[in-house]
């Protein structure tokens, strides 16, 4: 098998992109199978889970029976003396049980963080809070010692919608006297004033569910003691910077914990925060034996971190000759018991508020609030999506009132480069939605003709803008080791995790072009914080964007001191040397220097590699990247840059609605957007239809439904994913402006690619049956109720 | 719990376990004979994660008592096909993109296996209904689609 393969080249479209210079890249661009597509294929990757340790225990979490509830007393006594069982622990036993949430941060933002409890104590806030850890040398032992934990609680009556919640006199969740986490104000020039000059205004409120991220791997881990007293946990996390604050639960230094995440059966969010690292490490600190612990995809859907539920009332104006006036927006989100990311989620989705449009007034409130439902988190768009389904139904609603198309309204109105978002950031990279837009628009070709009386079809777009790179308050860096070995082969340390997006081999693709060598050459070591150079956390859609350019800039040192070797023995300028295919060539210029012969044969790579290492030069190079930061000047009042650099992109649906049923059945979806530049094709359409399957699955089947607390959908045949089934084929449009923050000019796409997935499908069922529905998912109950529903305007623009 | 003695051939080995009635056939192949290219991703049948083929038949282990394997044939991924004899379905997969995070890599294929078997000609509807009990939260299906399809012409045309 080639590892270069160019034989599933797509059927070529008409474009109507603008031309932008493409280089000549030997390896970027390409549509490559991944180096790591190989070892999955064969069943040879080890997971997180599938290395046991010799004389390993189980472990089991005792979670809460309540959502809120008082912690009376917790009775481990009959459980410590039951068969096998090895420790019990609670809330007393750990060092530092009370924390607080970082993320792999460089630096503290302080009003950003929220408290957190490794084990439930004093009260309880949310169904499935854990309240005791047990390890036994059989699972079936710990599980009979946590059922035989005794936990006597005091039920509190709770609060369970975050709009009563914020209520002065509403139930209190935690110990603090208000349920907020957070609040942000976004006010640009004069929303109120501008609202009187507008000919047209739309208003309307939108609800989002919880969501759950179904990896198909649930929370997985093991930890031992290594023989130099450091707790070592492979686990499967997005986050290996966690080892300092698991260290900080256990009252060690942090040079004391590693951790290390082998390949991830997915991620999406939810092993962002700390899921079983720190129970792990308790046990193993308490034993001395090695632990394992693995969720079970109950115990995943019931206690690990959910997708935020939103209520959003949002208020558009606009001109008569169909220009946007002013965008008042109202975001309030449900956090659950804790807080975890909730403050950094609501800030992204109050800076994505008005969406990728050019907006002159602007007011956005918003509130994160604590409830006594599962907590809430990171998932894929981290806030943008849910913004995004409000935002891009206030634009169709739009153009219907102007007598407009959703396209037309939108190319009026899209944001440009050098323009100011929301929040006043003057955009200097590419910002071509407008180019997304009429290409998904146009690939969604001829209408199909309704197959029944029945049936009627409608056809959607949305588009997004979703940053990729952390907030800039983070100050986040990522580190890269890249270094030739005597062989000429080479080797990238890099303290990624690979969640399955490709991290790991975007930064061997980057090496290998810089380098001159082949895919097959490159090794990547990542994931470990013992010995890979610390990278950050793969969320924020930040991998390729911060270890890219780590990598790239390792790799162009590596290849400048290489250079200067190879230039001294063919003796020319190292300037005039390329270094591809393994070898350094000379260019051939016109006026070459006097005195100087082109040498024609190219000086091999492994020449110079073994050149450098006799004279003691370098053959290796540890680079840092820095993306740019700030300081929070205003935690409460957003302005100015907040993000590195954002992704524009474009979703276009068409659907089938059955008006007897309210089925829908999604016959075409398009995702175009633009990726700056693919560092591989195959894994960008991999993101970009991932991406939107994901946004299906947001549109219409999935909700994590929960009854005063109480998940009642606590397994894969309640809680739903799309299925090949429900899916039609994805045609995914790789724009390239390349004008991105990333190496070779990229953007990134992780999370980008879901979030206007959602808005375009319901766009698309409105444009079905003629009103919107304005609450996912769109399941069949909700469409025929929204076609009953006298209250609701009618959609369509074609009256 | 008593305790069976149960013999298996696992990808043309025998193999013997000793297993109680309740243990399903997926704790067996990974606590027991190390087959830790087979997945749990639910433990409920949901998911497919957990795919292997008895006697030429693709089941979800976790569903599977292990009693129920004594005697058989049981193939996992690394009995497919292996990297210098490897089944045209795996080359598909990685030409095509197939496998992002590749958790669901190991049943799905040996879904498709058992599926191509009953369906040689297959279209991409009947393709997507064949591998419906699968999930994968990654990829979209459609690179899989893709993969499947182009290992049913490889088997039609013959082995290369």
């Amino acid at each position: 098998m080639s590892t270069v393969d160019d034989r599933t080249e797509k059927k070529t479209v008409e474009r109507t992109v603008p031309e932008v210079e493409a280089p000549d890249y030997s390896l970027i661009g390409r549509r490559l199978p991944r180096h790591d597509a190989r070892d999955k294929v064969f069943g040879q990757t080890k997971y997180a889970g599938d290395r046991p340790v010799e004389g390993m225990l189980y472990a089991k979490v005792l979670r809460s029976a309540y959502a809120a509830a008082r912690l009376i007393s917790v009775d481990t006594g009959v459980a410590e003396a039951m068969p096998g069982v090895h420790a019990v622990m609670t809330a007393k036993d750990v060092p530092l049980n009370e924390t607080t949430t970082k993320f792999g941060q460089t630096t503290d933002t302080g009003g950003f963080e929220g408290t957190v409890r490794v084990l439930a104590d004093k009260k309880v806030r949310y169904m499935g809070e854990a309240v005791a850890l047990v390890a036994a040398e059989t699972l079936e032992q710990a599980e009979r010692a946590a059922r035989a934990i005794k936990v006597e609680y005091e039920p509190l009556e709770g609060v369970f919608d975050p709009r009563e919640a914020l209520k002065p006199d509403a139930y209190r969740v935690g110990e603090s006297d208000t349920n907020v986490v957070s609040n942000y104000r976004v006010r640009k020039g004069d929303a109120d004033e501008a609202f009187k000059t507008a000919d047209v205004i739309v208003e309307n409120t939108y609800h989002v569910p919880h969501g759950d991220h179904v990896y198909i791997e649930p929370e997985t881990g093991i930890a031992w003691l290594d023989e130099d007293g450091v707790i070592t946990i492979r686990a499967s996390t997005q986050v290996i910077e966690h080892f300092r604050g698991v260290a900080d639960i256990l009252g060690l230094p942090h040079n004391k914990v590693r951790v290390i995440a082998p390949m991830l059966g997915g991620g999406f969010g939810g092993k962002e925060d700390i899921t079983v690292e720190a129970y792990l490490a308790l046990l193993v600190w308490r034993t001395g034996r090695p632990v394992s612990l693995t969720y079970t995809r109950e115990e995943s859907l019931l206690a690990h971190s959910k997708r935020h539920p939103y209520f959003m009332k949002y208020r558009h104006g606009a001109n008569a000759d169909g220009k946007l006036v002013a965008v008042e927006a109202e975001l309030i989100s449900d956090a659950g018991g804790y807080a975890y990311l909730s403050p950094w989620v609501l800030l992204y989705s109050t800076v994505c508020a008005p969406g990728p449009y050019r907006v002159p007034n602007v007011k956005v409130d918003s509130y994160a609030v604590l409830t006594n439902n599962t907590f809430t988190s990171a998932y894929r768009g981290f806030g943008a999506p849910q913004v995004c389904f409000a935002y891009e139904q206030q634009m169709d609603a739009l153009a219907a009132r102007l007598g407009m198309s959703p396209l037309e309204f939108r190319e009026l109105n899209y944001l440009h480069t050098g323009e100011a978002s929301g929040t006043g950031h003057v955009i200097q990279t590419a910002v071509w939605t407008d180019v997304t837009a009429r290409e998904a628009w146009a690939a969604l070709g001829e209408p199909t003709k309704p197959r029944s009386s029945h049936e009627r079809i409608g056809r959607g777009m949305a588009s997004s803008m979703q940053s990729y790179g952390r907030l800039i308050y983070m100050h986040d860096t990522s580190r890269s080791f890249v270094g030739f070995e005597m062989d000429g082969t080479l080797v990238v340390r890099c303290g990624v995790q690979d969640i399955g997006g490709g991290q790991a081999s975007s930064l061997a693709t980057i090496a290998a072009e810089v380098l001159g060598v082949d895919l097959d050459d490159v090794t990547v070591y990542f994931g470990d914080t013992a010995l890979t150079p610390l990278a950050g956390t793969t969320t924020a859609t930040r991998q390729l964007y911060m270890s890219g350019n780590a990598t790239l800039k390792a790799a162009t040192t590596v290849r400048d001191t290489l250079a200067q070797k190879a230039g001294e023995m063919l003796g020319v300028q190292p300037e005039r040397l390329e270094l591809r295919d393994k070898a350094f060539h000379v260019l051939v210029v016109d006026d070459a220097e006097p005195g100087v012969t082109p040498t024609p044969e190219p000086l091999p790579l492994l020449d110079v590699v073994k050149a450098c290492a006799s004279s003691g030069i370098p053959l290796w190079n540890l680079a840092q990247f820095n993306a740019p930061s700030r300081e929070v000047e205003d935690v409460q009042n957003v302005h100015g840059q907040i993000f590195p650099d954002f992704t524009f992109g474009t979703h276009a649906a068409e659907v089938a609605v059955d008006t007897d049923t309210g089925n829908v059945e999604v016959l075409k979806f398009i995702a175009a957007f633009d990726v700056g530049q693919a560092i591989n094709c195959l894994s960008a359409e991999g993101q970009l239809e991932g991406g939107s399957v994901c946004g299906l699955g947001y549109a219409l089947l999935e909700d994590v439904k929960l009854d005063q607390g109480k998940t009642i959908t606590p397994a894969l045949d309640t809680y739903l994913i799309p299925t090949a089934k429900d899916t039609p084929d994805v045609q995914s449009i790789l724009v390239e402006s390349r004008g991105g923050v990333g190496p070779f000019g990229a953007k990134g796409i992780g999370e980008p690619s879901s979030t206007s997935g959602a808005p375009a499908l319901a766009n698309a069922v409105a444009d079905a049956i003629g009103v919107q529905v304005r609450e996912l998912p769109m399941t069949p109950e909700r469409v025929l109720r929204a076609m009953r529903d006298p209250e609701l305007e009618s959609i369509s623009a074609k009256a | 719990m008593e305790l069976y003695a149960i013999e298996l051939r696992l990808n043309g080995q025998p193999r013997k376990a000793s297993v109680t009635v309740a243990d399903t056939l997926l704790d067996v192949l990974r606590t027991q004979l190390g087959a830790h290219d087979v997945k749990n991703g639910c433990g409920q049948g949901d998911c497919g994660a957990c795919t292997v083929l008895l006697d030429g038949r693709a089941v979800n282990s976790c569903l599977t008592l292990a009693v129920q394997a004594d005697g058989s044939e049981v193939t996992t991924l690394r009995g497919l096909g292996t990297p210098e004899d490897p089944h045209p379905l795996q080359e598909a997969f990685v030409r095509h993109g197939a496998i992002q995070c590749g958790f669901c890599t190991s049943g799905m294929v040996l879904a498709a296996k058992s599926f191509l078997d009953d369906h040689p000609e297959p279209t991409r509807d009947e393709i997507r209904e064949g591998i419906s009990g699968n999930l994968c939260r990654c990829t979209g299906y459609t690179k899989i689609v893709d993969a499947i399809e182009e290992a049913a012409h490889v088997n039609a045309g013959g082995r290369s």
